[in-house]
C-alpha cells in the first residue's frame, strides 16, 4: 500500500504517519525529531504514494492511536460522515485537484469541513503549492461574532497587542492609543501579560475592560494568561471577554501546556455563562504553532505540520472568536529560515480555514532565525491575498515584551491599502465616527487628536 | 536620515507618551506606511540583535565576579554554536565529560541547585547574572536552604536545569539564562524555577521569571518572586502552572508605576 518505485529507486513507507512526515515539505523540526525525508528524491516518491492515497485510509489508520492520545479520539469522535460524503471517494491527489475546481465553492466547503480530519487535511497541503493553499483557503469564508463581525468576505482585523516588559498601565494605555490612531485593535485588544499573577491579571482584565467601556469602541479583550488562571479570574468576577489559551495536537503536548481537553471545555462553558458578547458568542482565543509538539517531545513521530493541524481539531470544538498560528514565534530549531517560515503560514492559514476555523496568523520571526523584514512582507502579502482573517498589530513591529518581531500597524494598513480590506463594519464605523479612518476606509491624515482622545491625552502632550 | 521635516500629525504629537513605553510608538506614517526614519532605525536594531546571538559569553569572567565559593564549569551536548541553535534536544541534555564533572562536585542533596546558562544573550548574563546571584546567595542562605555548587553551562537550554538537578539529587532548581534577544532589549535574562528537577519535566511545571533588564523588571522583583516561588514550592511540594505567583506585580511594588491616563 505504501509502497513505490520512482526514478528507478523502491521506497517503502510502512505506514501513513512515515508517509505523511516524508511528503512533508523541508524544514528543520521535521529533520531535528528525525522523520523529515532523508532526500529530495524520497520527498517526491512520498507526495506520489500520498496522492494516491484513498481519504477514507485516514479514517482507517490514525497516525496516533486511539487509546494512547484524546485528541485522536476527539478526531474521531467529531468527525461528521455526512459531511465527508461528497468527497469520500477521493485519493488525496483527486481530492486537492476538486478543490480547485468551481465545484468546491465556499458553501460546499463549508459544508463538508466538519467531515475532514486533520490528517485528511494536512496530507492534502502538502501537495499542494503557495499558489494552490492561497487560492482555495480564498474561498472559505468563516465567520464569527462577539462585539463585531469578524472575517467577512474581503475584510481584515488585527489584534492590537499593547504588551509592556513590567505590565505597566501607562504604558499598556499609550500602545492602545497608538494602535488605535492607525485603526488596530477589531480583532481583539489581546495583552500578553508579563507576569501570570492572579492579582495582574485581574488588574489588566478590568483594565481593558474600562477603557472598551469608557471610549465605546466595538471590540473584545483578553489577557493572554493561563487558562487556569483566567478561570480563576472569572470566579472573582473579572470582566473576561475571551478566553485564551495555546493549544496543541496531541495529549501530551496539551499538558506540557497544563491543559486537558476538560479543562478547556470548562472555561468555555465559564466564558459562555459570562454572556458578554453583543453580537455574538463566540468567547475563546486560541494560540497554535508548527513545532509546539516536538517542543513538548510530545509528537509521537507525526510531523509538525500534521501536529498544528491536529490542534484545529481541538481548537474547533471550542467555538473560538479567533485562531491565531504564531508561525515564526518558535525559532529556527522549528522553521529555520523565511522560505520556511512562510510557507507554514500559508498552510497553518489553509488547513484552519479548510476545518472551519477563523484564522489569524502571527507573521513574525526571532533574532536567531534566517529571515527579515522581507520576508515577512512576503508572508504578509500572500496571507491578505488568501483571505487571511486577523494579524497582530504592534507599534514598529516590534514587541518589547516577548522580544520578537511582529507584524506593525502600518503592515495592516499597507494591505488595506494593497487589497481594499477593512475591518470589522462595527469598527469601522467607529474609526471613521472618530475621523480616524475616511469614507474611503483609508487613514485620514489629522493635524490634531481625535476629540475623544484629546481630553486625556492633552495634559501629557505639553 | 536627517530629514526633519516639520509635521503636525495627530499621530506624532503623542510622543511624549514614549516615557510611559519601549514601544515604538508616534512614528507617524508616509502615505499609510512608515517613514522611513522608523525603517532604519528598525534595521540598526535588527543587525544588533542578531549580532548579539552571536556573541560567545566570557565564562572565566563571569566566575571571577559571582562571590560563590564553588564554581563548576559545565557544558552541554552540544558542540558548536550553528549546532546550539538548530539543536534544542542537545541543549537540554549535558556532555558525558559535564555529566562525571559535576557527580564528582555533587555534595549530599542540597535544598537548590542554582545554573547559570549562556543561552541566546550572553549580553543578558554578563550585565545581570552576577548581581542577582550575588544577592540571592544571602538570600537563600538566611532561610537556611543549602545550595550545590554553582553550576555555569555554555550551550544551555532551559531544561538543562532537569539533569543537573538530578544529578544533584536538588529539590529544586533554578536556571539563569539569556532569553532570546529583541530589538529593544538584546540583554534580558529570564529566571527558571522547577521543583525536583529531573529529566522529563514538562515546561507546565516550571515558573517563569522573565523580562529581568534594565528596561523590563528589576532585580530586586525577580528576586521577590523567585523567593516566593521558592518558599510556595516548599509547601506545595510542586512548581509551575499550579503555582501561581501570588506577589504583588512589579508594577505595584519596585517599579514607578504610572497610572493609565486614559481612565483618568
Amino acid at each position: 500500500m505504501y509502497k513505490i518505485r520512482l526514478a528507478e529507486v523502491s521506497y517503502d513507507f510502512k505506514n501513513l504517519r512515515n508517509l505523511l512526515a516524508k511528503a512533508s515539505p523541508a524544514r528543520s523540526g521535521d529533520v531535528l525529531a528525525g522523520i523529515a525525508a532523508e532526500n529530495n528524491l524520497q520527498r517526491v516518491a512520498a507526495q506520489w504514494v500520498l496522492a494516491d492515497m484513498p481519504l477514507t485510509r485516514f479514517l482507517e489508520e490514525p497516525v496516533i492511536p486511539y487509546e494512547e492520545d484524546d485528541v485522536s479520539r476527539l478526531i474521531a469522535d467529531q468527525h461528521n460522515a455526512s459531511a465527508f460524503q461528497p468527497v469520500a471517494h477521493m485519493t488525496v491527489g483527486e481530492f486537492r485537484d476538486w478543490l480547485l475546481t468551481p465545484a468546491a465553492s465556499s458553501e460546499t466547503l463549508q459544508s463538508i469541513a466538519w467531515g475532514l480530519t486533520p490528517e485528511m487535511v494536512a496530507a492534502v497541503s502538502k501537495l499542494m503549492r503557495i499558489q494552490d493553499l492561497i487560492l482555495v483557503a480564498k474561498k472559505c469564508h468563516v465567520v464569527t461574532r462577539f462585539r463585531n463581525t469578524i472575517g467577512l468576505h474581503n475584510h481584515l482585523s488585527t489584534r492590537l497587542q499593547p504588551n509592556h516588559p513590567t505590565d505597566d498601565p501607562a504604558g499598556i494605555a499609550a500602545v492602545i492609543v497608538d494602535g488605535l490612531l492607525y485603526g488596530s485593535g477589531d480583532a481583539v485588544i489581546g495583552i500578553n501579560p508579563a507576569s501570570d499573577s492572579l492579582s495582574s491579571t485581574v488588574t489588566l482584565i478590568k483594565m481593558l475592560h474600562d477603557i472598551i467601556e469608557r471610549y465605546q469602541i466595538p471590540t473584545q479583550s483578553c489577557v493572554l494568561s493561563h487558562v487556569t488562571t483566567t478561570l480563576q479570574a472569572i470566579e472573582q468576577g473579572a470582566p473576561v471577554d475571551l478566553v485564551f489559551q495555546s493549544i496543541a495536537g496531541t495529549e501530551k503536548a496539551n499538558a506540557n501546556f497544563g491543559i486537558t481537553l476538560d479543562l478547556l471545555a470548562e472555561a468555555h462553558q465559564a466564558a459562555l455563562s459570562l454572556n458578554r458578547g453583543t453580537v455574538g458568542n463566540h468567547c475563546m482565543y486560541f494560540e497554535t504553532g508548527q513545532g509546539s509538539a516536538l517542543s513538548a517531545n510530545a509528537h509521537h513521530g507525526v510531523d509538525q505540520q500534521t501536529c498544528e493541524t491536529r490542534a484545529y481539531v481541538v481548537a474547533r470544538q471550542f467555538d473560538p472568536l479567533l485562531v491565531n498560528t504564531v508561525v515564526g514565534f518558535i525559532g529556527p530549531e522549528y522553521l529555520y529560515d523565511g522560505k520556511q517560515i512562510i510557507r507554514a503560514g500559508l498552510e497553518d492559514h489553509f488547513c484552519g480555514k479548510l476545518m472551519g476555523l477563523p484564522m489569524g496568523c502571527d507573521v513574525c520571526y526571532t533574532n536567531h532565525a534566517e529571515a527579515d523584514q522581507d520576508d515577512m512582507d512576503m508572508l504578509l502579502t500572500q496571507f491578505a491575498a488568501a483571505g487571511g482573517t486577523f494579524i497582530m498589530g504592534v507599534p514598529g513591529a516590534d514587541d518589547v515584551m516577548l522580544n520578537y518581531q511582529s507584524t506593525s500597524f502600518h503592515d495592516a494598513l499597507y494591505l488595506r491599502q494593497l487589497f481594499n480590506r477593512p475591518p470589522a463594519p462595527e469598527f469601522l464605523h467607529w474609526l471613521q465616527q472618530h475621523e480616524i479612518f475616511d469614507k474611503n476606509n483609508h487613514l485620514q491624515a489629522c493635524a490634531e487628536l481625535p476629540e475623544l482622545f484629546a481630553r486625556p491625552l492633552t495634559p501629557l502632550l505639553n | 536620515m536627517k530629514n526633519k521635516q516639520l509635521i503636525a500629525d495627530a499621530r506624532e504629537i503623542i510622543s511624549p507618551l514614549k516615557s510611559f513605553t519601549g514601544a515604538r510608538i508616534a512614528l507617524g506614517h508616509r502615505g499609510s506606511s512608515m517613514p522611513l526614519n522608523a525603517n532604519l532605525e528598525f534595521q540598526l536594531a535588527h543587525a544588533q540583535a542578531r549580532d548579539a546571538v552571536n556573541i560567545p559569553l566570557d565564562f572565566a569572567q563571569l566566575a571571577q565576579q559571582l562571590h560563590s565559593e564553588e564554581i563548576v564549569r559545565l557544558q552541554s551536548a552540544v558542540e558548536h554554536h550553528a549546532e546550539y541553535l538548530q539543536r534544542p534536544d542537545k541543549g537540554r541534555l549535558l556532555s558525558l565529560s559535564s555529566l562525571s564533572t559535576l557527580r564528582d562536585a555533587s555534595n549530599g542533596n542540597p535544598d537548590i541547585a542554582l545554573i547559570i546558562a549562556d543561552g541566546l544573550s550572553s549580553k543578558a548574563i554578563c550585565s545581570h547574572a552576577p548581581a542577582v546571584v550575588n544577592q540571592l546567595l544571602p538570600a537563600i542562605h538566611a532561610k537556611a536552604f543549602t545550595v550545590a555548587p554553582l553550576c555555569l553551562v555554555k550551550y544551555g537550554r532551559v531544561a538543562i536545569g532537569d539533569p543537573i538537578g538530578e544529578c544533584l539529587n536538588a529539590k529544586m532548581s533554578i536556571v539563569l539564562i539569556g532569553e532570546r534577544p529583541g530589538l529593544s532589549s538584546p540583554d534580558s535574562m529570564g529566571i527558571y524555577f522547577t521543583y525536583q528537577p529531573k529529566s522529563g519535566k514538562t515546561d507546565a511545571e516550571r515558573n517563569c521569571i522573565s523580562n529581568i533588564h534594565q528596561k523590563g523588571l528589576d532585580y530586586s522583583s525577580a528576586l521577590d518572586k523567585l523567593m516566593f516561588l521558592i518558599n510556595e514550592a516548599q509547601k506545595l511540594k510542586l512548581s509551575g502552572v499550579q503555582l501561581k505567583d501570588q506577589t504583588e506585580s512589579a508594577v505595584k511594588s519596585q517599579q514607578q508605576c504610572h497610572q493609565n491616563f486614559l481612565l483618568d
